[in-house]
């Protein structure tokens, strides 16, 4: 497997286009997308759900979501399996029904125009799988046909896409010899290679091994900052949607119980604590205890936490979190005026790990709540 | 040459797109803003462009069958099942050519004559040898394998492989992947058809010496609608299994056994059901009546309509398709000077057994493609 080209992603308007005099046919017509001047009139919400609901039977598998994804960012979409990611992903698509509620792909309502969103919307379906019979190219070829690509415009686009998701060097192998995290960047080049304004990724990482990852998400980084996308992605896998999202909506029993930015929903979710992590060259155990005891007594602190190993760093909990730069300030000073060996002093990030459990937890009591 | 320079298709394409949802809270109200989303350019351009999503379907899934081990296996099976009967059949045919001179459907009998083989050998020993099939009751009994093979898995594989998805997410309707995989399916039975019913002609040709009148290529060429509605018949069939069943496997069983029971024991089944429905027994009226009622059982099989049909037109002596329903008939009968039929007298005589076909083919597409559009798209 080639790593990914380092090659600059194709420019939004860099794609010829098939004219009007040499394709009278549907093709063109099909393919040619507004002459839009380079980003500044695209839809700021590309996504937008309000009250977005789906019921099967007595089951309600997405309740009342209110969504937006604007374009030039990531939106992670976090939740358990069954939590009703999937189920929203299809309604944005066209391919299930809403029972009530409304959605907009692109400004339009996909229930019904569903074509025209499902030519605008690239979207990677959760454990993808191609014509095993067929090369990667050739079902790329497929997809391109459907779309009503002309042949002349396919051709560079498929090369291109194989070429950012690293897949050029096998493209011409049948898809039956490729592995899981194979197939998953097969299905990222599949779809980009309708030019999609949104992107909807469900569950793109899972199978992908860690260094392909990273070269993944750099990827859809790009897509957004060059390409102005707006990226949807659903996922379970906390630090990865951490490192690469914008903005997380998380998912709990088909309701969206918070969303916003890391610090957003730190702020919302968290238990009013923060954590900064301070290192000391200490000699003995003497030195040791000394050290948290000066921690101890700076004010804010409410737990000293001692490093794991030897060299580790203390960990001190504050609270309130708005206390957390004076804490900092104060342990230099103490560190100063008692005379330990400060080696380094950081604030940590709060991690969506938390933020996660705790919201969902959150969200469980308050579901238990209604019930009752 | 950058987009911005290019032309763009006229008409509604060259219009910007504006977001309506994009605008400020304190944008058009409401209802000027619906107007907007439905004056937007894509459903005009939806309209103006050909829908041709099924078509594309359809190519990809023929060339799928065509390269596919089933068509081959399938070409030579049924090649043989047509063959075999007719090289047998050959000597037998060149007997009977001496004895009808003047007959106007000589050509016919490479369909029709249901050949022994080991004769010679078997009359050394004193026995008559085995009987075989004739080339088209090979056929009834290979083609319904034929329309369950292209069609068994056509969309629960799509399911089973991950692409049912990934395919929906394309710009088709849902109702494009049905109707491209019945299609390609049509073709490519079509297809394979038309070169067997060619291989026995040129077969005849090449090797007897016969050469078809007119009006036994328009009976070939129409029992060969015949063929094809009957294997149509089976290919829905297995589309509609393949819709209503997740696993292909267990499709194919079904679809198989179905095959099995009506092919080799329908005539069991019909005979219990007739036994009690329709004893032969009773006054001759009551037996005439009931033998009536007996074929009218019998034709619930579509293996009954396609033989009934075939015979009708392969062979211009039959007269009559169905069994007189009176003894008036039956004297009438007799008394019936035996004469051809032409062609377009053997048509009426078939034409409620093709329409039949073709309704209950109609049928299982159409339940086919309600399931398939009510189905939800995952597992």
């Amino acid at each position: 497997m080639t790593a990914p080209s380092t090659r600059p992603i194709r420019k939004k308007t860099g794609r010829p286009r098939s004219t009007a005099d040499n394709d009278p046919a549907g093709a063109a017509a099909g393919r040619a997308r507004p002459a839009r001047p380079a980003g500044d009139d695209r839809p700021r919400a590309p996504i937008r759900t309000r009250g977005l609901t789906k019921e099967y039977g007595d089951l309600v598998a997405v309740d009342h979501l209110d969504l937006e994804v604007h374009a030039g960012e990531i939106f992670g979409l976090l939740g358990q399996n069954g939590a009703g990611k999937t189920t929203t992903i299809l309604m944005l698509l066209g391919l299930a029904e809403p029972t009530a509620g409304q959605a907009r792909v692109v400004g339009l309502d996909p229930a019904r125009h569903p074509l025209e969103v499902k030519r605008r919307v690239g979207y990677l379906p959760d454990a993808v799988g191609f014509y095993g019979d067929m090369s990667g190219r050739d079902n790329l070829r497929y997809t391109a046909r459907l779309n009503r690509i002309p042949r002349a415009e396919a051709e560079p686009a498929i090369d291109e896409a194989l070429e950012q998701v690293g897949l050029a060097a096998r493209a011409d192998s049948p898809t039956d010899t490729y592995s899981r995290g194979m197939l998953q960047r097969l299905g990222i080049a599949d779809a980009l290679i309708k030019d999609p304004d949104v992107l909807i990724l469900d569950e793109p990482t899972t199978a992908i091994d860690p260094l392909g990852v990273k070269e993944i998400l750099d990827l859809l980084r790009s897509l957004v900052t060059e390409r102005q996308m707006a990226i949807l992605l659903s996922s379970h896998l906390l630090n990865q949607v951490q490192s690469v999202c914008d903005r997380i909506g998380i998912f709990a029993a088909g309701r969206l119980i918070g969303q916003g930015t890391m610090p957003e929903l730190a702020h919302r979710f968290g238990d009013d604590i923060a954590h900064v992590e301070a290192e000391f060259e200490t000699a003995d155990e003497a030195g040791a205890a000394r050290v948290r005891e000066v921690l101890a007594a700076i004010p804010g602190v409410v737990d000293v936490a001692a490093p794991s190993r030897p060299d580790g760093a203390w960990v001190a909990s504050v609270s309130p979190v708005g206390e957390e730069t004076r804490v900092r300030r104060s342990i230099l000073a103490a560190a100063a005026a008692t005379g330990l060996d400060l080696t380094s002093v950081r604030s940590v990030p709060p991690s969506l790990d938390d933020i996660y459990r705790r919201a969902v937890e959150r969200a469980a009591h308050g579901h238990a709540r209604d019930v009752r | 040459m950058s987009a911005d320079s290019t032309p763009v298709p006229a008409g509604p394409t060259a219009d910007p797109e504006v977001d309506p949802e994009s605008a400020p809270e304190t944008g058009p109200a409401p209802a000027a803003r619906r107007r907007r989303v439905e004056s937007a350019t894509p459903s005009r351009r939806e309209r103006s462009v050909p829908h041709a999503g099924w078509m594309v379907v359809a190519g990809k899934e023929f060339a799928d069958h065509i390269r596919s081990a089933r068509f081959v296996v399938l070409l030579i099976l049924l090649g043989l099942a047509a063959l075999i009967p007719m090289y047998f059949a050959a000597d037998a045919i060149r007997d009977a050519a001496s004895q009808v001179t003047g007959q106007s459907s000589i050509f016919l009998f490479l369909f029709t004559i249901a050949p022994r083989v080991g004769e010679a050998a078997g009359a050394a020993a004193g026995t008559t040898g085995t009987q075989l099939p004739s080339s088209w009751e090979f056929i009834a009994i290979v083609g319904p394998l034929l329309g369950l093979a292209f069609a068994f898995d056509a969309v629960n594989g799509e399911r089973s492989s991950g692409t049912l998805p990934r395919l929906l997410s394309q710009p088709i309707y849902r109702d494009d992947v049905v109707n491209g995989k019945f299609a390609a399916g049509l073709a490519v039975i079509g297809l394979v058809l038309t070169c067997i019913v060619v291989l026995i002609a040129a077969f005849g040709i090449i090797r007897l010496g016969i050469v078809p009148s007119a009006e036994e290529i328009l009976r070939i060429t129409f029992w060969l609608i015949v063929t094809f509605l009957y294997v149509a018949l089976w290919l829905a069939f297995g589309l509609l299994l393949s819709v209503m069943i997740r696993r292909a496997a267990t499709s194919a069983l079904i679809a198989f056994g179905t095959w099995l029971l009506l092919t080799f024991f329908g005539g069991l089944i019909t005979n219990v059901i007739n036994s009690v429905l329709a004893p032969r027994s009773g006054s001759l009226e009551e037996q005439a009546r009931n033998l009536s009622l007996e074929q009218t059982i019998t034709r619930l099989l579509p293996d009954t309509l396609y033989k009934e049909a075939s015979l009708a037109i392969l062979n211009p002596q039959v007269s009559a398709v169905s069994n007189p329903a009176t003894i008036g008939g039956y004297q009438q009968a007799a008394e019936r000077i035996p004469s051809l039929q032409s062609f377009d007298q053997s048509i009426l005589l078939v034409w409620p057994h093709m329409v039949t076909m073709l309704a209950i083919a109609i049928g299982f597409f159409a339940l086919s493609y309600i399931r398939f559009m009510r189905q939800e798209v995952r597992a």
